[in-house]
């Protein structure tokens, strides 16, 4: 099944990306279409969106929404994207998004590019789009049944889980270093810890960055880029597949904002373009302050942010600001909570622009676990945060209950 | 007289393209630089063979913190801008007449051309018959001006 999506998009092909962007379509599976539109239909589409952008190629952006919403074209799925820097750009994208959400049931994903965007920084939000149209039915499922194994291989940690029944019978994490030594060691760890024997698994899913090297190393049943199956994890373990939720996934090279429906996202977002509001800027500023990581969430908790001057995003002059505040003698705690702060900020300006924020909101992943992480999420949202059971295992987790339904005995 | 370079603007429109050229001046238009790559084999981008490498050369005419888009655009209106003798800017066109496509390359693009001190004619697109007459009526004006022809 080839998946029909909608490009509705400004400045790609000045950019010279536009190539790129076929080439991750024909890597996914996906056949891009440029919704047909009239002359006549930009005016129209103006005065119903109630947007009248000056830039001509977002005027016709709009049109192009409207012959989605309007069924005159018939897609599956619909790719914004505009210029990364673009104000107008952004507004424009972020109003055919709400457009879209609330005229249609497609999903709908946006980005930001630079010339510098390539094939492979869309993948993984392509791949994602298609599963969430072709595998609804899988994604849909909300139980555990069998023994499955799942394995989330990120960049910065390798997790890992055995489920039964719905049940996490063992866990076990340990950094990635190289994709399948990591893979294979948390994999072997998990029969040290339950004394099951391989035979007796009936599924392996693998997911995260590493998940095609891994996967085929462990003959998975399921490889399945995480956003889908994190969603899956996150909405289980946060006993949110009934409703709305949303996630919050602070990874260690990027970050991932995912609206869900019933378990199933319906959009999502992931930063790319900058690491300031990443894992790793966190552990730098963990690593400055000579603490480990539940440590400086513990610091966090204690310090006040108000008291630090950051005027950078960037993860080096994020740091700069921080080791100038140390240097004049601030607290370690008021730089650790000024970090958290940093990230939980930028990840509101960005990510919370590009995705509805519905409650439960849950986070998820290794950086769930620093608490000050999570309190300046719920002082920046003023909104209560769920950190699940396991929520470093989400994706694993995720990637358990998946294959469950791909077991032979399913 | 010499004939002049006259960029047109909207730099894509096929009716002041062939005003300029009828009346013997060298129309400078975007067509033929997109032109120049679509005919080059070599390059293999779609659908118009700009590459990463275009937005990166538009840097000499705005900075790195504009859009790629824009420094994807400049890249090819920039050295036209550069060879510019006169210009005829028309101001919120119909999109059939011809569009950049970005309210702020057209931001650029008019203020470069007026910082070059060369004859400008500046219209307002026509709204019915009787302003689209005098609108062609200007043109002509404008481009037999650049001759030394009064008339």
């Amino acid at each position: 099944m080839t998946v029909r999506i909608a490009q509705i998009s400004c400045g790609t092909e000045y950019s010279g990306i536009q190539g790129e962007v076929y080439r991750a379509a024909e890597i996914t599976g996906m056949h891009i279409v440029f919704p047909e539109i009239d002359t006549d239909d930009i005016k129209r589409a103006m005065d119903v969106i109630g947007l009248y952008p000056a830039s001509t190629g977002l005027r016709v952006m709009l049109a192009r929404a409207l012959a989605v919403a309007e069924g005159r074209v018939e897609v599956d799925g619909v790719i914004v994207m505009t210029c990364f820097r673009c104000a107008e750009g952004a507004l424009v994208r972020h109003t055919i998004r709400r457009f879209l959400h609330k005229t249609t049931k497609i999903p709908v994903i946006s980005y930001s590019f630079t010339e510098r965007t390539k094939a492979e920084n869309l993948l993984l939000r392509f791949e994602a789009l298609v599963n969430m149209i072709e595998r609804r039915t899988l994604l849909a499922r909300k139980k555990h049944e069998g023994l499955t194994i799942g394995i989330d291989s990120g960049s910065t940690m390798t997790k890992g889980v055995v489920m039964k029944n719905g049940e996490i019978l063992a866990a076990y994490w340990l950094p990635t270093i190289d994709v399948v030594t990591s893979g294979l060691r948390v994999y072997e760890e998990l029969f040290k810890k339950t004394g099951m024997s391989k035979s007796q698994v009936e599924a392996i899913g693998v997911t995260g960055y590493g998940r095609f090297i891994l996967g085929k190393e462990l003959k998975a049943n399921l490889v399945q880029e995480e956003i889908t199956v994190c969603s899956k994890g996150a909405a289980y373990l946060g006993n949110a597949q009934e409703s709305y939720s949303t996630i919050i996934d602070i990874g260690g090279a990027d970050n991932k904002a995912i609206a869900l429906y019933e378990g199933v996202p319906y959009s999502f977002t992931v930063g790319g373009i900058c690491a300031g509001a990443s894992g790793r800027f966190l552990e730098i500023t963990a690593t400055r302050l000579g603490v480990d990581l539940m440590t400086f969430g513990e610091l966090a908790l204690k310090g006040d942010h108000r008291k630090i001057v950051m005027n950078a995003y960037c993860i080096v002059f994020g740091m700069h600001d921080l080791v100038t505040a140390l240097a004049r003698g601030a607290r370690r705690e008021d730089v650790a909570a000024a970090a958290c702060y940093s990230v939980a900020e930028q990840f509101f300006e960005q990510q919370f622009q590009e995705v509805e924020v519905k409650e439960p909101v849950l986070q998820i992943g290794g950086t769930s676990l620093i608490k000050g992480l999570v309190k300046a999420f719920e002082d920046t949202l003023k909104m209560k945060i769920i950190v699940p059971p396991y929520s470093q295992f989400a994706g694993a987790v995720g990637a358990a209950i998946l294959s469950s339904a791909l077991a032979k005995s399913s | 007289m010499l004939p002049k370079k006259v960029m047109i603007f909207p730099p894509n429109s096929l009716i002041l393209y062939d005003l300029v050229l009828r009346f013997g001046h060298k129309p400078l238009a975007i067509m033929s630089k997109i032109g120049e790559k679509v005919r080059n084999p070599e390059i293999d981008s779609p659908p118009i063979n700009i590459t990463y490498e275009e937005p990166r050369h538009g840097v000499k005419y705005c900075a790195v913190e504009v859009p790629s888009g824009v420094r994807g655009r400049m890249a090819l209106l920039g050295p036209l801008i550069e060879e510019a003798e006169a210009a005829i800017i028309v101001d919120d066109p119909d999109i059939s007449f011809g569009c950049s496509g970005c309210a702020r390359t057209n931001e650029l693009v008019i203020q470069m051309l007026y910082e070059k001190n060369i004859p400008i004619l500046r219209l307002r697109y026509p709204r019915n018959n009787d302003e689209a007459r005098e609108f062609v009526r200007s043109i002509v004006k404008f481009l037999k001006s650049l001759n030394g022809d009064k008339g």
